[in-house]
């Protein structure tokens, strides 16, 4: 609502500037969320579902945050297939994108990667993301305070690997 | 651990989360790529685009299942027109293949080439209502090479008077060079405005040997 009352003739985006303006930040939450391996998958899989349900009722100014909300559902799925199956079948296609965003499977995005899923979301909504708290919480459906306390205890956690 | 240290470890914890490299030009075409072609394909594109060089500049062309929807010429603005299809259409516009978009790249090649006087692809008029359309269906049978007068297109469309809403449906042509507002002048040889401007009016007109 507030939204609406800042821009009161806010219409749809068209979805092309919507994997422009979001896409490569949101590639690289898949990296980190599934592994650079399924990070193309999730991608895909997130915007197809996106674009099928892109109604043009919705707020330009949300669409960001929904955006990731069906991302963390897709890689929450892919982290779990992962956990089950540590070595993916090799897709040739895909591999440029795990050569780009393989760094994200060494140094500190290994850890964050071992993070629960609740605190793993939250840190790189708003590290990698730059996301506010409060749209942290809206893509993960919890309250502002759950979001804040998210990011503060996967912080907590990641400082043992960063500690000289 | 102390204050200072506590401090310390935050700011370089933080250090090593931010300024994260993205994927690279070619790795992100690719991706875009195959996302256009898997959204066309699963039927997700209500309004595909491409873009295309000519002599004019690069034209936007926009297409629905129906057909040629929207030709955008080169002075117009590519975000003020995707935001009219966003609107006026649907927002599932997505730089997306689609065989009406193909034919027509081939066409108006040919056409800038002297090879074609008349084009051939399903047009979708949705973006031009009630007396507009008449107007800009009664352009679509001048000749080329020849021209009309704004009043002889408003009488063609029925209604002889309405010479200004004619002048306006022209100005507002969502198709131009297929439906060729171009060759609508002023009584009297001036040239009247244009949508994509007078000089490409100008050019259009001397490419069809309308004008010397």
């Amino acid at each position: 609502m507030t939204n609406r009352a800042l821009s009161p003739r806010s219409e749809p985006l068209p979805f092309e500037r919507v994997v422009e303006l979001y896409g490569p930040a949101l590639l690289r939450f898949c990296a980190t969320q599934a592994g650079s391996d399924r990070a193309e998958d999730v991608f895909q899989e997130t915007m197809l579902s996106a674009l099928r349900a892109y109604d043009g009722v919705r707020e330009p100014a949300s669409v960001r945050a929904w955006l990731y909300s069906i991302a963390a559902r897709k890689a929450i799925d892919a982290h779990r297939d992962r956990a089950r199956a540590p070595q993916p079948i090799a897709d040739p296609e895909p591999a440029a994108v795990a050569a780009d965003v393989g760094f994200f499977d060494a140094g500190i995005w290994a850890h964050v990667r071992d993070l629960p899923d609740k605190q793993r979301q939250a840190v790189t909504l708003r590290f990698l993301a730059d996301l506010s708290h409060g749209e942290i919480a809206e893509v993960m459906q919890t309250s502002e305070a759950a979001a804040r306390r998210n990011v503060f205890e996967g912080l907590n956690r990641l400082r043992a690997h960063v500690e000289p | 651990m102390t204050n200072r240290d506590h401090h310390e470890n935050a700011t370089a914890l933080e250090k090593s989360l931010a300024g994260v490299p993205t994927a690279t030009p070619a790795t992100w075409e690719r991706v875009r790529r195959s996302l256009n072609d898997r959204a066309e394909a699963e039927g997700l594109v209500d309004v595909a685009f491409e873009r295309h060089d000519s002599p004019l500049g690069t034209i936007l062309l926009a297409a629905t299942p129906e057909g040629l929807v929207r030709v955008g010429l080169p002075v117009e603005e590519e975000d003020g027109v995707l935001q009219e299809l966003a609107s006026r259409v649907s927002p599932r516009v997505l730089h997306a293949p689609r065989d009406a978009l193909t034919a027509t790249r081939l066409q108006l090649d040919e056409y800038f080439n002297h090879r074609r006087r008349s084009f051939d692809v399903p047009l979708d008029w949705r973006l031009a209502h009630g007396f507009r359309r008449d107007v800009l269906r009664a352009t679509a049978r001048i000749p080329y090479g020849e021209t009309a007068s704004y009043r002889d297109v408003a009488t063609r469309a029925g209604s002889p008077a309405a010479v200004r809403a004619a002048g306006s449906a022209l100005a507002t042509n969502p198709l131009p060079i297929l439906v060729p507002c171009h060759r609508v002048v002023r009584t009297g040889g001036a040239l009247g405005v244009y949508r994509g401007g007078v000089h490409a009016k100008i050019q259009l007109l001397e490419l069809e040997g309308a004008i010397g």
